[in-house]
């Protein structure tokens, strides 16, 4: 009776189960890196009604953040700015300007200027600016650098991890609380002042919550 | 075997030429894996609504609300903001407030220079001589403080003119609370009295430096 499988068969279920096994990591390393907010969000970048430029009027005019998002230090949201903050000054400088139209009819009408949200948490998640923003975390931890994009896009996952990751440790990442809108300044850890940090932490008894009923109420 | 390994790395090649790395640029939507419960039935701030005609799930303010919660057996000076001195920064009949409605004291007006450095600045400038960034840029009406008519008005005033606006300036009560307003308007004072300063005004042992 010839054979029906060659010797070399004899091997054969071993290395499919490598085969799998190879092909099980290639998978997951896969989902990990594409299904994950860090490749799904970061670089969201959509096209805006009007081409509103933060390294213009922040970086270059060095407008405070607040004066746009006036609500950052003192509520949860940080409120996107109405046409009139926009017409205090665009009434007089390019007040022609064709691309300033949408703002000029938002002030005229009272419609909102239709801007799309880029940053979006879930709606079982309860963020909150000012308790950040107040304790030394700024802007730039969560944003990136604002001040130099000329659209603004996603610069941080803002998965759970992410979020956690920082809750967890939150000396290396705290400025001192008046840096806190400078987006070019660096953490308290990075001027070699980690124990500042960490007194600031016990004096101003900074607790972020790890508990899930901290951000899922 | 060896064809299903250049399978795999030909798949992995081709996945990674199409869906690219991670923080491309994108003007599409993020896909959510598992949509959950992200969008609940529920309006967030400044969102947007179907229901109402103008699209805005933030209500304005209907005419003639009073704030609800409260009683006249509360007394809340806050309360329909009836204190017109404080509130309007004018007396009964009519003219500006002169002085303050609120206690001055060093922390309200540090208060007011953090705030006019954010919210007057960019157009008056830090020092208050009207040179703020915006004045190269098309600005010019932006008045000094330093004049008289300015250094003579009266507090009220001053206040009037953040909470409505004066010709070309636009209000700023949307974004300074009365309490606010009047520590801004305490620390223009304190910039007209050190524009116009002298050297009698520094206690004798703190001149050392200063000639
Ligand atoms: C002159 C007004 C102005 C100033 C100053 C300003 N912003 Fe904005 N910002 C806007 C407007 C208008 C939008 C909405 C349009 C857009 O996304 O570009 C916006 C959007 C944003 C967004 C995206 C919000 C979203 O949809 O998720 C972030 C983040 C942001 N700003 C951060 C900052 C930071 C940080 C600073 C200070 C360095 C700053 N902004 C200063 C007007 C301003
Ligand atoms: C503090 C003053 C100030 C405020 C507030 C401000 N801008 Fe500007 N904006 C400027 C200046 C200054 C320029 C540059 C003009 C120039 O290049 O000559 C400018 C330029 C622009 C341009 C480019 C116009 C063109 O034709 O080149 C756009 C668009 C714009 N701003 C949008 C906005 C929007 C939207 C807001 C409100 C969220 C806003 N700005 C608020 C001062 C301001
Ligand atoms: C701890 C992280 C964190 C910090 C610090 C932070 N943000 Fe945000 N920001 C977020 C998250 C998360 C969202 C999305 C919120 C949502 O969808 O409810 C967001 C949303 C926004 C929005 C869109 C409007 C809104 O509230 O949903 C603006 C504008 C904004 N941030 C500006 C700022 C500015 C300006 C600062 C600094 C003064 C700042 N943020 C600091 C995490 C942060
Ligand atoms: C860079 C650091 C940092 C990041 C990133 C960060 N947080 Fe926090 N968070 C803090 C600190 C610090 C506090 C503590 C504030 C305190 O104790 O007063 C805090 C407090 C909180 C609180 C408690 C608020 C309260 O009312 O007590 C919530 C909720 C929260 N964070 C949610 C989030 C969520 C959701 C994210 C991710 C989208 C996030 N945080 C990302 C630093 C961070
Ligand atoms: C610091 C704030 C924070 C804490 C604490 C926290 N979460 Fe979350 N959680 C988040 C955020 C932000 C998201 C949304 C992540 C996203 O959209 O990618 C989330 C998402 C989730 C989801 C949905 C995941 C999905 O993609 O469907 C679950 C389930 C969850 N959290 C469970 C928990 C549990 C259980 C705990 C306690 C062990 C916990 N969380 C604690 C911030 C937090
Ligand atoms: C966008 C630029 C801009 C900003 C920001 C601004 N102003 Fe003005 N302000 C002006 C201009 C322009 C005038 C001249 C108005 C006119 O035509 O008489 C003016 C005039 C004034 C006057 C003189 C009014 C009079 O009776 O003549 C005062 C007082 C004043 N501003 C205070 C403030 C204060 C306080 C703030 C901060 C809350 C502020 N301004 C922010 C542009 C600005």
């Amino acid at each position: 009776m010839s054979k029906i499988f060659p010797k070399s068969a004899n091997a054969l279920p071993l290395q499919i189960l490598i085969f799998l096994g190879v092909l099980g990591g290639v998978a997951t390393a896969g989902i990990t890196y594409y299904a994950t907010p860090a490749y799904l969000r970061v670089g969201y970048q959509p096209v805006q009604p009007v081409p509103f430029d933060h390294s213009l009027h922040a970086g270059q005019l060095g407008i405070d953040c607040r004066y746009c998002h006036a609500s950052v230090e003192k509520s949860a949201t940080s409120s996107v700015p109405a046409a009139q903050t926009c017409m205090n000054c665009h009434s007089l400088i390019k007040a022609q300007s064709p691309l300033l139209e949408v703002v000029r009819e938002s002030y005229r009408t009272g419609d909102p200027v239709p801007w799309v949200k880029i940053h979006n948490n879930p709606d079982y998640v309860y963020f909150n600016h000012s308790v950040h923003v107040n304790r030394g975390v700024s802007c730039v931890e969560c944003h990136g650098k604002v001040n130099e994009m000329t659209v603004v896009r996603q610069d941080k996952p803002h998965s759970m991890s992410w979020c956690l990751d920082c809750h967890r440790d939150p000396a290396s990442r705290i400025r001192d609380p008046k840096d806190v809108y400078n987006l070019d300044s660096q953490t308290l850890a990075d001027q070699g002042k980690i124990a500042d940090a960490h007194k600031f932490i016990t004096d101003w008894k900074v607790k972020p919550p790890t508990s899930c009923s901290g951000c899922h109420r | 075997m060896r064809y299903a390994y250049y399978t795999l790395a030909f798949v992995t090649v081709l996945l990674f030429s199409v869906m690219g790395f991670r923080g491309m640029i994108s003007t599409r939507p993020p896909i959510e894996v598992f949509p959950d419960m992200d969008h609940q039935a529920k309006y967030k701030a400044q969102a947007e609504s179907k229901f109402f005609a103008d699209g805005r799930a933030d209500r304005p303010v209907p005419a003639g609300t009073v704030p609800f919660g409260r009683d006249a057996n509360q007394s809340d000076p806050a309360f329909l903001r009836a204190d017109d001195a404080h509130y309007a920064g004018k007396n009964a009949d009519g003219s500006f407030v002169r002085g303050f409605p609120i206690e001055i004291n060093e922390a309200v007006v540090r208060h007011g220079q953090g705030r006019f450095q954010i919210y007057c600045a960019p157009c008056h400038g830090a020092l208050g001589d009207g040179n703020g960034i915006t004045k190269s840029y098309g600005m010019v009406a932006t008045p000094t403080y330093h004049d008289d008519r300015l250094r003579t008005m009266a507090e009220g005033e001053i206040f009037n003119t953040i909470t409505a606006g004066k010709n070309t300036m636009f209000p700023y009560a949307d974004k300074l609370s009365p309490d606010d307003r009047w520590a801004v308007v305490a620390y223009v004072r304190a910039l007209q009295r050190s524009h116009h300063g002298t050297i009698d005004d520094v206690p004798p042992d703190q001149r050392g430096g200063l000639k």
